[in-house]
């Protein structure tokens, strides 16, 4: 309707009238039809966007499957102003390796709760099965100009768990450079997060007791804390007219209980003889002690990433990320997706390389001659050695009304690597690999 | 190595930031760089459910944004 206002203004216009009185009368109309056609347009701004997404995630073997649907609403007070809120589920149901190693018989585990067991049969990962959960996560976030030249956003959320909560706080200021070719973010995120696990907090490298009767269980705490502090300074620059790239550098801290109690290690035999490498027996059981990671953790991360679009219109977007910690962990992580675009359809392979280095308390196991002098130890595979490759295709189609309809199927494998052990421990597979298949589904509109 | 890698990064951000001053474009050739698929991160929720799941088996996470956290999986 402004538009149409606008037209008979010009119209006039073009009638070149004489008199000074129509003249100024027109240019008051078509200052008003402006400003009508303006404020209009911000409340074609003014409006809802609803984001929603579903992930199927699987792994092979039977080991973890998990569901997450996912849905964001966005109310843009204009176009720098935003206000966004977040609500996540997801279920994890499934089994998952409890660190011990693999074994020449038959092993038996005590469950986290301390009120049943588990077995591992002979020359099998041990896989804790009792693995179950369900977590609902919620954020929002507030993101407004304060300026020509600043803007900042604030933003909390709150994730729980039945063994796990979170509660966290951020925000961003933004400085606009150059034209706003240049933007420099600094971040800040605090966080503080409660675990209170099943059968309450163990004693770190302190033998796995048979059941919750024992007295190891009943001076538990029930819950402890960590605190993370994470900041962030970003450097975004416009190269060209098709071409923008990213510089990150990121800090993260994070004290407390940073321990999984849920994993355990396997003491194995070093005396010569015939259990060489075998499971070393401690009040006539196999030996299993709880892990115990540091109390700190410092991470540190360098990140780069460009985005570029071709002469055709299809994107290229690819970035690297470098991260080294006070645990001794390094890694590097490479992520390319080339975009094919088509009229209103687009198709996205996409590729993730990862590799990282292990921990330096990260041990496949403990020695039977030594373990007591070990202040800090974890046989998790995801502090160890570990390389993965992610492989996925991702197609989108735009309706005509701007919605978005996308769908992407990704494939990810897992190889970890290191110490193979002695005598009878050899002839074991320590380090199994492990392959998921991921399905995402999400519509915009 | 981190000392040297601290170093690199201190000395390359003054030249990232005066460097940057030649580059870029005027407002007026902003259509291409405007289209929602040249955000950084053009599908949010895509990246937020990757890296939870990232975050979940490996031992890294965030650098992009803050990324992850905020569960007990890891």
């Amino acid at each position: 309707m402004a538009d149409k206002d606008l037209e008979v203004v010009a119209v006039a216009v073009t009638k070149k009238t004489h008199k000074n009185r129509e003249l100024a009368q027109l240019l008051t109309a078509a200052s008003c039809a402006l400003i009508g056609g303006l404020s209009q347009g911000a409340n074609a701004a003014d409006s809802w966007d609803v984001d929603s997404a579903f992930l199927l995630y699987s792994e092979s073997d039977g080991r973890v499957s998990a569901a997450e649907p996912v849905i964001s609403a966005t109310k843009n007070f204009d176009e720098e102003t935003k206000l966004t809120f977040k609500i996540a589920a997801d279920t994890l149901t499934g089994a998952s390796p409890n660190g011990a190693t693999a074994s020449d018989h038959v092993q038996t585990f005590t469950s986290p709760s301390g009120k049943g067991s588990y077995n591992a049969a002979a020359g099998e990962q041990p896989l804790d099965d009792t693995f179950k959960d369900t977590r609902i996560a919620l954020s929002t976030n507030w993101a407004a100009p304060i300026n020509r030249d600043w803007a900042y956003g604030v933003g909390g959320y709150l994730s729980k768990e039945h063994d796990y909560q979170s509660l966290g706080l951020n925000g961003s200021l933004s400085r606009y450079l150059n034209q706003k070719n240049t933007t420099l973010t600094l971040g800040l995120n605090l966080s503080n997060d409660t675990a209170n696990p099943e059968g309450g907090v163990p004693t770190g490298l302190v033998q796995v007791p048979l059941s919750s009767s024992d007295s190891e269980f009943t001076q538990r705490s029930d819950a402890e804390n960590k605190n993370l502090v994470d900041v962030l300074f970003g450097v975004t620059q416009v190269i060209n007219r098709s071409t923008i790239m990213q510089f990150n550098y990121a800090l993260s801290t994070s004290s407390g209980y940073l321990t999984d109690p849920y994993k355990i290690l396997s003491v194995i035999d070093d005396n010569a003889g015939a259990n060489f490498g075998g499971n070393f027996q401690s009040s006539g059981r196999d030996l299993y002690l709880y892990e115990k990671r540091p109390d700190s953790r410092l991470k540190q991360s360098i990140y780069w990433q460009t985005k570029h679009q071709f002469e055709n219109d299809n994107i290229l977007d690819v970035s690297y990320r470098y991260m080294f910690d006070d645990w001794g962990v390094n890694s590097h992580t490479i992520d390319a997706k080339y975009r094919f675009r088509f009229d209103n359809q687009y198709l996205e392979p996409q590729l993730r390389w990862y590799t990282q280095s292990k921990a330096d308390f990260y041990h496949r196991y403990l020695n039977s001659s030594d373990y007591t002098s070990t202040d800090f130890a974890s046989a998790d595979y995801r502090l160890g050695d570990l390389d993965t490759y992610t492989l996925g295709l991702k197609y989108g189609y735009k309706f005509a009304d701007e919605t978005e309809f996308y769908t992407r199927f990704s494939l990810y494998h897992q190889e970890s690597s290191g110490d193979k052990g002695y005598g009878k421990l050899t002839t074991q597979e320590l380090y199994p690999g492990l392959d998921a298949a991921m399905l995402i589904l999400g519509y915009k509109f | 190595m981190r000392r040297i890698i601290h170093l690199v990064g201190l000395l390359a951000l003054p030249i990232i930031v005066s460097g940057c001053s030649d580059m870029g474009v005027k407002p007026w050739e902003r259509d291409v760089l405007a289209q929602q698929e040249m955000n950084l991160i053009s599908d949010p929720l895509e990246s937020s459910l990757d890296d939870h799941i990232y975050f979940s088996k490996e031992a890294s996470s965030g650098g992009q944004g803050f990324g992850g956290g905020g569960c007990g999986c890891n």
